[in-house]
């Protein structure tokens, strides 16, 4: 086995666990938007608990996606390609959700308002979904041939894998995001989003654990089964924590769970990055997919000195904004006249001097 | 038409897009960090409230950079794909990079910055905003020596038919990639020199038609003060006239830089892409003049129909190679020259879709060219010249009252941008047929190129590329609108709009609002 490439491959798959892990609970924070805030005030306080940090946290699927370029081209060429249609709308969903963040508040009325609202709980849904996919597809296969193109037709990829790794990061989101909203805020939502983990946690994990299992059997390593048993555990520990009041540590044990499931999936199917449901001397693996080794040994010092500085830095971020924040917190919004006067000269003061 | 066609009008809508926001973005933090420093030492209030208007202004356009730039490191993947498989080897790394080491960069200590006015001690404050817009830079260095390199590929040796890196150092400092740097940079200082000009004249303007501020008989400002129009105090006039002299100071040496790195970037394309320059010029015979104003169909093959207007002699050959009397070589010369290396028609392969077994077109879309080159040079210019002429106009401290003038100096804030655009689009066209263009200094075989026919993703069909231009063209346009429409609400609403706290005129009504209102100590300093 060669080294490098395999060093790339758990790279990348810490690149997606840090994205999931932290974009998850936004991406569910932005979900919660519709359907578990119940004014404006509340609106503004679940994105106000993300506001500082979203940003950052979207750049781990950036990284991914650009480290998955540089290090394994012919993976990146042809999962992206083949999932054409459904990128554009993870696209689609990102750019209204990014924009939302910024402009909602930016001119007041209602209506306005509520089609940002929109934006970012539709947003964030089917960025989630798409990506949560993208990555069960990955691991499951999609029909390509020789060249790595995919065949089919451009919904061939549409399988129950699609749904199932869907829902998974979607349920996965929406529970970490009621932990965190647990653990940064006071007051009334506090409770609320605590009681949301409490009753909704096993249900919401479901279909990641689905996943995990189908690749396990399919590719049956016992390790797999070790880390899947792991997995529940911390999800076990995380809804008792949750139980406790422990919010700090069931928003953990999610952490858990989320390492210890993406570790399963992705080491069940290594060293195959995209296998080809059509033939499986077509799957791409870490060796035939792989840039060469002088560019694997050029991106290792860089994200040997890259990664832990992004982690260091984005740590300090949550430590400064690491207070309980609630509605009283948030000042009013403001609007404005634009500062002219109607007309010349008569709301003015004229100055002498 | 095939998918080709498709994804190429894609690609250059959704980058030239991405690039409205790029120069602003890079431009205007730079100089919102420079004015956050000034107000740190002098503790003049007049900079904290230029540092917030310009920074209000700065993250409304950011967003939209950040919300583009997403498409962009996604879209090689998508459409791409087989460019993707044969360059992944050396263009993924820059790409990576930039988002490890640039893009986390950028995000995290602006939303420090953002959120962090009242949380951090002002210097740490301060040096985010500075991290910040390194962040953005050093985002440009990667991104342009990715491109460079597919102007211009060094570093690399042919393995298996695709290009692997073997000296990284030659890849990073590419020469083709420095000059673009130097020259992208300066581009942008010039769009955010402009953007400052064109928007102080307005609230200068704004101030005299209010009757605020008035001139005395030698045309000297009397600055004023209102006490119902909200933020319109003396101090206000300060931030504008400031505002639009350090604009037009910038926009200037803006000027100047991108004209010297031009010309540097004009002897490197002399040598690294000689059509590309033949076509800047439309010129199909070889000589040394370089025409200012051709008539004519600039675009037909033979030239017959071109006629020079105006000419200077010896100025190309000065723009190549430094004298006035070396030949350059014109397209006629060039194209049996590029037929002998390249070919003249593209392989029989399928992945050459429609266009296989065809002859190969060698020659860019000449009018394009010939006018994106003009254009940008003449649109850099303009600007250059109306900062100067503003300068002297706005010497005794205010602008006059004309509405024309005002109208004038809010246009010309597009100058710069479409200096920008008309800059990318001759860069990338002037390559075409080639996405990865031939290093002529690598000779041989293994030579290193890609045409553009080649590079398109075989999987993805016409139907799935029409939709996606379809559905991103319209989400653009539509973004365009709110963008611009945001903009101009901040922008009229002046200093207050990104400083309640100036607005006298609300205060009593604000204080039935209980803590939140006032800001106590328990209150966020900025929030959603
Ligand atoms: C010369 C500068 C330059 C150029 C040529 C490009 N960009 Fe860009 N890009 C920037 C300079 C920049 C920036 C100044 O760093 C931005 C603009 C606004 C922003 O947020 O950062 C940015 C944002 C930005 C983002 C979002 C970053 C975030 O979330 O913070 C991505 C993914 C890209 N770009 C990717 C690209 C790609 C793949 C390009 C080439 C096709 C490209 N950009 C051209
Ligand atoms: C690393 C970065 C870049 C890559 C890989 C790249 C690659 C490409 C490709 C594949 C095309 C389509 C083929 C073609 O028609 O030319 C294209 C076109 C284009 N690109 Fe770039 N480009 C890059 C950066 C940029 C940037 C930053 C701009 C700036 C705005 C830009 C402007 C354009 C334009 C205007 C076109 C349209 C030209 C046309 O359709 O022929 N490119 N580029
Ligand atoms: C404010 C004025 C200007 C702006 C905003 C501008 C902008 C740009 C941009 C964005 C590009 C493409 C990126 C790159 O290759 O760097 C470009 C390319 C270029 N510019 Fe400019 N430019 C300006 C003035 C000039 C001037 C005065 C000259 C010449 C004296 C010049 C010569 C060139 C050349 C030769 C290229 C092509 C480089 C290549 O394809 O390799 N530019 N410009």
């Amino acid at each position: 086995m060669d080294f490098l490439p395999t060093l790339w491959f758990i790279l990348i798959a810490v690149l997606w666990t840090g994205y999931l892990f932290l974009e998850g609970f936004d991406l569910g924070v932005g979900m919660l938007m519709k359907t578990f805030a119940r004014d404006e005030k509340e609106r503004r306080l679940l994105l106000n608990t993300v506001g500082p940090v979203w940003d950052g946290n979207e750049v781990w699927l950036l990284t991914a996606g650009g480290a998955t370029f540089a290090a394994f081209p012919f993976w990146y060429a042809s999962l992206f390609s083949a999932l054409y249609i459904p990128l554009v709308f993870v696209l689609l969903a990102l750019i209204f959700r990014a924009v939302a963040f910024e402009y909602r508040g930016k001119i007041h009325s209602d209506r306005w308002r509520t089609t940002w609202d929109w934006a970012i709980a539709l947003g964030s849904f089917v960025a989630a979904f798409g990506v949560g996919a993208m990555l069960a597809l990955t691991t499951t296969g999609l029909p390509l041939n020789e060249n790595g193109d995919r065949v089919g037709g451009p919904f061939a990829w549409f399988t129950g894998y699609a749904v199932v790794g869907g829902l998974a990061l979607v349920g996965f989101a929406l529970v970490h995001a009621a932990a965190f909203i647990a653990l940064k805020t006071d007051g009334e939502v506090r409770h609320r989003a605590r009681r949301l983990v409490g009753r909704y946690l096993p249900f919401a994990l479901l279909p990641m654990a689905v996943w995990a299992i189908a690749v396990a059997v399919e590719n049956g390593k016992w390790f797999s089964w070790v880390l899947i048993a792991v997995a529940v555990v911390a999800a076990v520990a995380s809804w008792v924590a949750n139980r406790a009041g422990r919010e700090g540590r069931s928003f953990l044990g999610l952490g858990g769970f989320l390492l210890a499931g993406v570790a399963a999936i992705f080491s069940a199917v290594f060293p195959v990055v995209l296998p080809s449901t059509l033939n499986p001397l077509w799957n791409l693996t870490v060796e035939n997919a792989s840039s060469s080794s002088y560019t694997l040994t050029l991106m290792s010092i860089v994200a040997a000195v890259g990664v832990p500085l992004v982690l260091a830095y984005q740590a300090w971020t949550y430590w400064i904004f690491r207070k309980r924040i609630s509605v009283a917190h948030l000042p009013e919004p403001h609007d404005f006249a634009p500062a002219v006067g109607p007309a010349a000269g008569t709301a003015a003061v004229g100055g002498k001097n | 038409m095939e998918a080709l066609d498709i994804a190429r009008w894609q690609f250059g809508i959704v980058t030239v897009y991405h690039f409205l926001m790029v120069p602003l973005t890079i431009g205007l933090g730079t100089l919102v960090a420079l004015l956050q420093t000034r107000w740190h030492k002098s503790g003049n209030e007049a900079y904290l409230r230029m540092t917030k208007f310009w920074g209000k202004v700065f993250l409304i356009n950011f967003i939209m950079g950040v919300a583009t730039g997403i498409v962009q490191e996604f879209q090689f993947g998508m459409a791409w794909s087989e460019y993707s498989r044969f360059v992944g080897d050396v263009f993924g790394a820059p790409l990576a990079m930039e988002a490890l080491l640039a893009f986390f960069v950028e995000s995290t200590f602006l939303g420090l910055w953002i959120f962090g006015w009242k949380k951090l001690p002002a210097k740490i404050h301060l040096a985010c905003i500075w991290i910040a817009v390194c962040g953005s830079i050093v985002s440009a260095y990667f991104i342009l020596v990715a491109n460079s390199w597919m102007q211009h590929p060094v570093g690399v040796e042919m393995l298996d038919g695709r290009p692997v890196m073997v000296d990284a150092w030659a890849v990073f400092t590419n020469n083709t990639a420095l000059v673009a740097f130097f020259h992208t940079i300066t581009g942008a200082m010039a769009v955010a020199g402009g953007f400052l000009l064109g928007i102080s004249w307005y609230q200068l303007w704004r101030r005299r038609k209010d009757g605020i501020d008035t001139v005395d008989a030698t045309g000297r400002v009397i600055v004023g003060e209102s006490a119902t129009i909200p933020g319109r105090d003396k101090l206000d006039h300060s931030v504008w006239i400031k505002s639009l002299r350090i604009g037009a100071v910038v926009a200037m040496i803006a000027f100047a830089g991108s004209a010297i790195s031009g010309d540097l970037s004009g002897k490197l394309m002399f040598e690294q892409q000689p059509m590309k320059m033949a076509a800047a010029e439309a010129a199909c015979h070889d000589g040394t003049s370089f025409s200012i104003l051709s008539l004519g169909d600039v675009g037909a093959k033979d030239c017959s129909d071109v006629v020079a207007v105006m000419e200077v002699p010896g100025l190309l050959s000065f723009l190549a190679h430094n004298d006035f009397d070396t030949n350059i070589k014109g397209v006629n010369t060039l194209v049996p020259e590029y037929q002998e290396k390249y070919g003249t028609h593209y392989p029989d392969e399928a992945k050459y879709g429609d266009l296989a077994n065809t002859e190969i077109n060698y020659v860019p879309i000449m009018p394009v060219t010939y006018w994106g080159f003009r254009m940008m040079i003449g649109f850099g210019g303009i600007a250059a010249l109306a900062a100067a002429v503003a300068l002297w106009v706005t010497r005794k401290g205010t602008v006059p009252q004309a509405t024309w003038l005002m109208r004038l100096a809010i246009f010309g804030i597009l100058a710069p941008f479409g200096a920008n655009a008309a800059g990318w689009i001759f860069t990338e066209m002037g390559r075409q047929p080639f996405v990865v263009a031939p290093n002529p200094a690598m000779s041989g075989v293994d030579q290193v190129f890609m045409f553009t026919a080649s590079a398109v993703s075989r999987g993805v069909s016409m139907g799935e590329m029409v939709f996606s231009l379809v559905a991103l063209g319209t989400v653009y346009a539509v973004l365009l609108v709110v963008e611009v429409k945001l903009l101009t609400k901040y922008i009229r609403g002046g200093v207050v709009s990104a400083m309640p706290e100036l607005d006298q005129t609300k205060k009593k009504h604000d204080d039935e609002h209980g803590p939140g209102a006032e800001g106590g100590d328990d209150v966020l300093a900025f929030a959603y």
